[in-house]
């Protein structure tokens, strides 16, 4: 895969793009292991939600490259450092609480995100935000219910969901971390602005945090760059698996 | 994967063309609102369905098979019941 042009609007397309694929590939780890039949179900029809997101950010990313590519090459045949997902989404599933509390933050941030961007100035990115923000309604539904159950349910319920969001709070910082392909975009008029969007994700997040009990964490610096491609370890893994099958036979198809 | 100790809920579903919520299967929740979102999950998956019911399954009052022929017997030999004995006027056409 040659590397990655630098052609913002790309890029923009991408980071949106692999959120979804790496998200929806971390949640389909549940499949014939969550805690009940119907969370299985629950959690896959996400994970479906998510990956069918990505096809069709994928697509038109690769229209956007022009090199004659495909949405599968972008999947499977790129490697760990050309992902340009939030640090967020790659960290590993731990318990369902754990799970639950990651899908809150991202789907809070994605609704409002896919909100916005369904009046951009984007046609193509403003069509699939909006078949996307009706999947991330019931995304933030389901896991604010989840959240709020087992932060408001019993002590051991209530300290897992805490100590997720203690572990995860600090990836969130770089959700709203603005750099130069957000500002092109944002001048574009196709990306929203990171403060108007965090003061609504925040609100969002606080209303479910004080119905669930938990404890908002305080902000912490910002030392992710998933977004410019420098990722923790989980994701080298994660595409190892995601990937095998293309990398060891090129070309298969179901 | 074994099912938590949660109640037994029942689902009804109504199509897009149907006009009554149909018995489509049961599973497990905490609450109604949880049964909603796992029978949205569960068995609306391929656009079953534009209504969801649940109801708990213990609400539910079943006839006992062992009163069957109290309740269901006598009306075998009861014909004269089905309107096919009626005369249909000739202008009737979708009767």
């Amino acid at each position: 895969m040659p590397a990655l042009s630098e052609d913002p609007r790309l890029r923009y397309v991408l980071r949106l793009a692999d959120t979804s694929l790496i998200l929806g590939q971390r949640l389909s780890e549940w499949v014939g292991h969550a805690p009940a039949l119907e969370e299985d179900l629950g959690v896959a029809n996400i994970a479906l939600d998510l990956i069918g997101q990505a096809r069709l950010l994928l697509s038109y990313a690769a229209q956007l490259e022009g090199r004659g590519g495909t949405e599968d090459e972008l999947a499977f045949l790129r490697d760990a450092a050309q992902f340009l997902n939030l640090t967020l989404v790659e960290q590993p599933n731990g318990d369902f609480g754990h799970t639950v509390v990651r899908q809150l933050l991202v789907s809070a941030f994605q609704l409002e995100l896919y909100t916005a961007l369904q009046t951009c100035a984007d046609p193509r990115l403003a069509e699939i935000a909006a078949k996307a923000v009706k999947e991330t309604q019931y995304h933030v539904r389901y896991s604010a219910s989840w959240v709020v159950r087992l932060g408001d349910g019993t002590a051991e319920s209530h300290a897992r969901v805490q100590d997720a969001l203690t572990q995860l709070w600090p990836f969130t910082t770089e959700l709203f971390a603005d750099d130069g392909v957000d500002a092109a975009m944002i001048a574009a008029g196709i990306a929203p602005d990171a403060a108007a969007l965090r003061a609504l994700w925040s609100a969002r997040i606080d209303a479910v945090l004080a119905e669930a009990t938990l404890t908002r964490p305080a902000d912490a610096p910002f030392p992710w760059h998933g977004k410019r491609g420098v990722h923790t370890e989980h994701l080298g893994y994660m595409l190892a698996e995601m990937q095998f099958l293309q990398r060891a036979y090129p070309g298969a198809e179901w | 994967m074994s099912a938590p100790d949660w109640p037994l809920f029942e689902v009804f579903i109504r199509s897009r063309s149907g006009l009554e919520h149909k018995h489509v299967g049961s599973l497990h929740a905490v609450d109604a609102r949880m049964a909603l979102e796992h029978a949205r999950d569960v068995y609306t998956r391929r656009l079953e369905g534009v209504s969801i019911w649940v109801a708990r399954s213990s609400d539910i009052a079943a006839s006992d098979p062992l009163d069957a022929d109290a309740f269901f017997e006598p009306a075998r030999d009861k014909v004269y019941r089905h309107p096919t004995f009626y005369a249909i006027p000739e202008e009737v056409k979708n009767l």
